[in-house]
């Protein structure tokens, strides 16, 4: 059953973004998909998977789309959809076999992720949309109650049509801010699922993978864009440590503890082929540069042999993209390997006020505190983190990092 | 679809009465008119007199109470407003960006509702 679930969801996003051209309509797209899946699992599973499943799909959504639209009250209002998805009816049905459906996924994702949708609520509508996952899942994933979720859905797809947000790609000139919006939801819920901010999951691979799979969609149809390609690389390259971030007993291991054999290695050569051409481009973006830093990291043998100079130097080329003290406050954990732990001490004062209630800025803190042998202060500084900290496996993680500064203390 | 474009700023932001860069607003608004009309997206458009001579009414009641003063006492007010017919939400936010008081107000664009 479980194969036949994935292989729906395979084509889903590509027939929903086709019905929902056709018919202006994301909830109809949406319902009439969500028929034809459950069509697919009695048909499928009583007389096997079709030889063209996306067809077959493809054609029984359309059905009862033609279906919802002939029992809906306001008919005469649907008249010109009804119109277009039988003409195509007429089209398509004679070849079901060797029919490839048009690929319009790139419409409903600029749609999906339009700027003026709350990036909470576009996260919410291309996981369901283009992803395929269940508003329950969504919800479980984001740890929110399901009517929670499917509220959030509800505002997304009411915006869409009352806002006439336009089913289309944008027009040149928006093309890059816009692809802008849609890559930051989609590095929304790969960090969702690989650094979950709350809950005792740390990491939900779900969303970490479906986030990889819809920028490697993205990055399919836009394979010239140099940040989608940065974006995925990046996605790549830290997912290829997802593994190896806990241990057994659940407990968080720094990037210095890791077992680097154990890295997913087909993922890393991925990623590294990717940036290395994304950077080959010359059109510089953040996802690119923080894609560089990760696979600096990935190629360095051992913690020890890791090229701190170039990560310092590439920080220098982020913070000018993006002048934020979250940033600047890892390349100071960088320098801190190269540098005099006093000379980051001062550095890290200047951005003390941004970062008072950030609780990494703390553990950084701390521990060049700690190599400074001001155990006290250092233990001031663990306390606060662990009290901002929302993470129960990384709460548990700075404890017991708190504790081993008493012991040294003693 | 018509949308409505409502022009907010703060009162003392943006050039002062009198000055070049006042009179440089005035010709570029003058120009993005100009520029609406031979789009043929342009339904209609004011600025509205200074927020001191806003009077608010409510009727409760039966009763009609008047108020001297806008309906919210915020930093930033309308100012005035622009009516598109445009095909869709990018494109009214295209001819909303062109608004001078953009550069140091904001502009809300509202699709407007239609029977």
């Amino acid at each position: 059953m479980k194969s036949l679930n994935t292989i729906i969801k395979n084509h889903w996003g590509q027939i929903v973004a086709l019905l929902s051209n056709y018919l202006q309509d994301l909830d109809l797209a949406e319902d009439a998909m969500q028929d034809a899946l459950e069509s697919a699992l009695i048909h499928w599973q009583k007389n096997g998977v079709p030889n063209n499943p996306q067809a077959w799909l493809f054609t029984t959504a359309k059905h009862k789309a033609l279906d919802k639209i002939r029992r809906a009250q306001n008919f005469s209002c649907k008249q010109q959809q009804y119109q277009q998805l039988l003409e195509l009816d007429t089209q398509t049905d004679t070849k079901e076999d060797d029919f490839a459906i048009p690929d319009e996924r790139l419409r409903l994702i600029f749609t999906c992720c339009h700027p003026a949708i709350d990036s909470s609520v576009s996260v919410a509508l291309t996981l369901r949309l283009l992803g395929g996952l269940t508003t329950q899942e969504i919800a479980k994933a984001f740890l929110l109650k399901t009517e929670t979720m499917a509220q959030r859905m509800v505002r997304g797809k009411r915006k869409i049509k009352q806002a006439g947000i336009a089913y289309k790609i944008p027009e040149k000139e928006d093309f890059p801010q816009r692809l802008d919006a849609v890559l930051k939801v989609l590095y929304l819920i790969f960090n969702e699922g690989y650094a979950a901010s709350c809950g005792d999951k740390p990491i939900r691979h779900k969303l970490c993978d479906e986030a990889i799979r819809l920028t490697q969609i993205l990055f399919k149809i836009c394979p010239q864009e140099a940040e989608v390609k940065g974006l995925l690389a990046l996605m790549l390259l830290h997912d290829s440590r997802k593994k190896v971030r806990y241990n057994q007993q659940g407990e968080f291991v720094p990037l210095e503890q890791q077992d680097r054999n154990l890295w997913n290695k087909d993922q890393i050569e991925q990623g590294i082929q990717l940036v290395q051409s994304a950077l080959k481009q010359k059109q510089l973006g953040s996802y690119q540069i923080q894609a560089a830093i990760s696979a600096l990291h990935c190629e360095a043998s051992d913690f020890e042999e890791t090229d701190w100079h170039q990560i310092v130097l590439l920080y220098d080329e982020l913070l000018k993209i993006n002048p934020s003290a979250i940033i600047k406050l890892n390349q100071l954990m960088a320098l801190s390997h190269i540098a005099s732990v006093q000379q980051v001490l001062n550095q890290l004062s200047f951005i003390d006020d941004e970062l008072l209630k950030y609780h990494p800025f703390y553990v950084v803190k701390a521990e060049l505190l700690v190599k400074v042998k001001q155990y006290d202060k250092a233990k001031t500084c663990f306390k606060k983190a662990i009290t901002l900290c929302h993470n129960t496996t990384i709460k548990n993680h700075l404890s017991k990092k708190l504790k081993t500064i008493k012991d040294c203390n003693a | 679809m018509k949308y409505i474009a409502l022009i907010y700023a703060a009162e003392n932001a943006g050039p002062q009465y009198d000055t070049d860069e006042f009179n440089q607003m005035i010709t570029e608004y003058g120009s993005i008119t100009e520029r609406y009309e031979k789009d043929g997206v342009l339904l209609g458009g004011d600025a509205l007199q200074d927020v001191n001579t806003a009077t608010t009414i409510s009727v409760r009641n039966g009763k009609t109470e008047i108020i001297d003063g806008p309906f919210a006492e915020t930093k930033e007010q309308l100012g005035g407003y622009y009516l598109f017919d445009c095909e869709n939400l990018d494109q009214a936010l295209k001819y909303a960006a062109m608004i001078p008081s953009a550069k140091y107000g904001r502009v809300e664009v509202r699709p407007v509702m239609e029977y």
